[in-house]
């Protein structure tokens, strides 16, 4: 169980807001700038950074992951070349809560028990997968949690509260709360129902609660604080990034 | 519920698609035990497909190869000139009974999406076809037939733009909009439920099959023969005598110019296991764990992975799965149009071609059953391009006993 991950949502509480996760993919737009942009996340204010393994079939991903995604792959991002980066990221920010988020298969490939141990080693607090839901975690939730990291699962909008049961039971880290029926990418307001989904899932868990899909700004961020522990930006953060070091600065210090 | 093949098969979706693949394999088992939809089901494809279709003896081929009597199962004679209608009337069906209003598919070729278009314009749904803009370009006449069917295609523009892209595409649009719409996936693939459920809507061909070469000859075939891309033909076509041990089954994957070039889409005899559009199996992939696109000269074939069943059957050893490469099936392409006046698909010459390479090494007498799945009407434009880049290639007549092929 990570300290980071429960220390950064600690740290938002006493501060009176939410945790500021952002996401990323490893190695976007390359791997040398890909470090710098990542640094700027980290210092500008993410309290956890999930650092995304990209996939050539990315099926829970909108158009602006997906093809950020795909640009970090032909400028040669691996699994271990993302591990290093996670490795650099942790020396330079040593309370930076850091979730290694991928699809199965990149993870299957390279073994689940060697990348968790690698990965654990590297710095990271907690795995996410998008593409394996309860029925399938077994082989990667197990050695993920004998290396110490969080499993961070996922509750979406099609998940009723039995189910969230289910799926939170034993976890660590927080729940990955989805607004919408969807994938990834900016959308603008909040589905209804949001602070009622939030307080059900209150009820079956004590983990804290970080909402995601859709968030594009920090009216967004601030709606959905209302009701979560943490917000995750994911395709906006992105669109930033891609628009270069200054403008992912000027955005984040939109979120501070 | 088994979810798994072995090692293979699962559910591996985003969390919003569980509660919808347990509503769709509750309805699933409750439609197969309801005699009123299994009589709705065989009623389709007796009056609107044309079946049982027929199981023809391959006089001349066979005679010009010596050694065991060919048969060919003739999918290529059902409506839309598939085997894909079977599936796709038993999951739109089960698409009205869940009370879904729209459907979607997705389709490399295009020959998936013409059977879903043409059913659904049957059963007055909405329709919207996800496939590759490459394929779109290159299968032109298809995307102008589901058109003309009243679907929406969406050309999709992301990664290779071909079939394992629609497919990604398809997903995306499906976990959005699954409360109202189906999935129609035309392949042994996907997560659980769906490759046993395209297994179960195509198993009609082997039942078909075993019982017509009982009734002709009084005896099963030695071998059986079908092409694998998802592999829904030889899935439908082998579930019959997979408990029939003398029966050798034998699948066929597309070679493509060849394994060794890496240009090609066999993905049991060249990848290895993986996990992709919600399953596991054997996957063409990097030593990363990135999907490969694969190739083929038929588009049909062209999908990177294969049905999860079809990776447990290679594993266990039941089913043989040989390779053929572009040449031997365009020259297996021509020898069914010479010897036996039947234009093949691409898909299918595949395991023409096997056929006509385990004929003449088998005794007088002994029976081969190829799964014909498809017509060839649509590869003829294809056909033409690969002979035009291979001036080299000339076909010549079967000898009896050669091994041309």
């Amino acid at each position: 169980m990570s300290d980071r991950i429960r220390n950064a949502f600690a740290k938002a509480r006493r501060r009176g807001r939410a945790a500021r996760i952002f996401y990323m993919p490893g190695g976007f737009p390359d791997r040398a700038a890909s470090d710098t942009l990542l640094d700027i996340l980290a210092d500008e204010g993410a309290d956890i950074l999930e650092l995304g393994m990209p996939f050539s079939d990315p099926i829970a991903d909108g158009p602006v992951i997906q093809a950020a995604g795909q640009r970090a792959l032909a400028a040669g991002a691996t699994l271990r070349s993302v591990l290093e980066q996670g490795r650099r990221l942790r020396e330079r920010h040593p309370e930076l809560g850091l979730v290694l988020f991928s699809y199965a298969n990149p993870i299957y490939s390279y073994g689940p028990e060697a990348l968790c141990r690698d990965a654990a080693a590297a710095g990271f607090d907690a795995l996410l997968l998008t593409d394996v839901p309860h029925e399938e975690e077994a082989e990667f939730r197990r050695p993920a949690e004998a290396a110490g990291l969080d499993w961070i699962p996922l509750v979406s909008p099609a998940t009723d509260p039995d189910r969230a049961a289910l799926l939170t039971a034993g976890c660590t880290g927080f729940v990955y709360v989805i607004t919408v029926r969807g994938i990834t990418g900016e959308r603008t307001g909040l589905p209804a129902g949001l602070g009622e989904r939030l307080a059900a899932l209150r009820r079956v868990t004590g983990l804290p609660l970080a909402a995601g899909f859709g968030i594009a700004d920090r009216a967004a961020a601030d709606a959905v604080a209302e009701h979560a522990d943490g917000y995750i930006v994911g395709s906006a953060a992105v669109r930033a990034a891609d628009a270069g070091p200054d403008a992912l600065r000027a955005f984040l210090r939109g979120f501070r | 519920m088994s979810t798994h093949y072995g090692i293979y098969g699962g559910q591996y979706v985003p969390e919003t698609l569980m509660p919808v693949l347990r509503e769709i394999e509750t309805a699933y088992r409750e439609a197969l035990a309801d005699p009123g939809f299994v009589a709705e089901y065989e009623s389709l494809l007796r009056d609107y497909v044309g079946r049982e279709s027929p199981l023809c003896p391959a006089r001349r081929l066979s005679a010009a190869l010596g050694g065991a009597d060919i048969y060919l199962k003739r999918e290529d004679l059902n409506h839309t000139g598939a085997h894909k209608v079977n599936n796709v009337i038993g999951q739109i069906l089960l698409a009205k009974r869940m009370g879904k209003t729209r459907v979607i598919a997705e389709t490399g070729a295009g020959m998936h999406g013409v059977a879903t278009a043409t059913v659904a314009a049957l059963m007055g749904m909405p329709c919207t076809v996800y496939q590759g803009a490459v394929d779109v370009r290159r299968q032109a006449p298809n995307a102008d037939r589901m058109r003309a069917l009243g679907a929406e295609i969406v050309a999709v523009e992301s990664g290779s733009q071909t079939l394992k892209d629609a497919m990604n595409e398809a997903i995306r649009e499906w976990v959005a909009t699954a409360e109202n719409t189906f999935y129609v996936i035309g392949t042994v693939a996907g997560p659980a439920p769906y490759p046993e459920m395209v297994r179960t809507f195509q198993s009609v061909i082997g039942r078909e099959t075993r019982r017509q070469m009982l009734d002709r000859c009084g005896a099963l075939p030695d071998t059986v023969v079908a092409c694998v891309g998802g592999g829904s033909n030889a899935m439908g076509m082998f579930a019959a005598f997979l408990d029939d041990r003398d029966v050798r089954l034998v699948g066929v994957e597309a070679g493509g110019e060849g394994l060794e070039t890496g240009r090609h889409a066999a993905s049991i005899n060249g990848g290895r296991p993986g996990i992709l559009h919600g399953c596991r199996t054997r996957l063409l992939q990097t030593p990363d764990g990135q999907v490969l696109e694969a190739y083929s000269v038929s588009a049909g074939l062209d999908y990177p992975g294969v049905g999860p069943e079809h990776s447990f059957l290679a594993d266990a050893g039941r089913v043989t799965y040989a390779v053929c490469n572009d040449r031997d099936a365009i020259r297996a392409f021509d020898a069914l149009c010479r010897y036996e006046g039947i234009i093949p698909a691409l898909e299918s010459s595949h395991a023409l071609a096997e056929a006509i390479r385990l004929a003449p090494a088998m005794p007088k007498g002994s029976r081969l059953v190829v799964c014909l799945s498809g017509r060839g009407d649509k590869d003829m434009g294809n056909v033409a391009d690969w002979k035009a880049r291979h001036p080299d290639y000339r076909f010549e007549p079967l000898e009896k006993g050669s091994r041309h092929v």
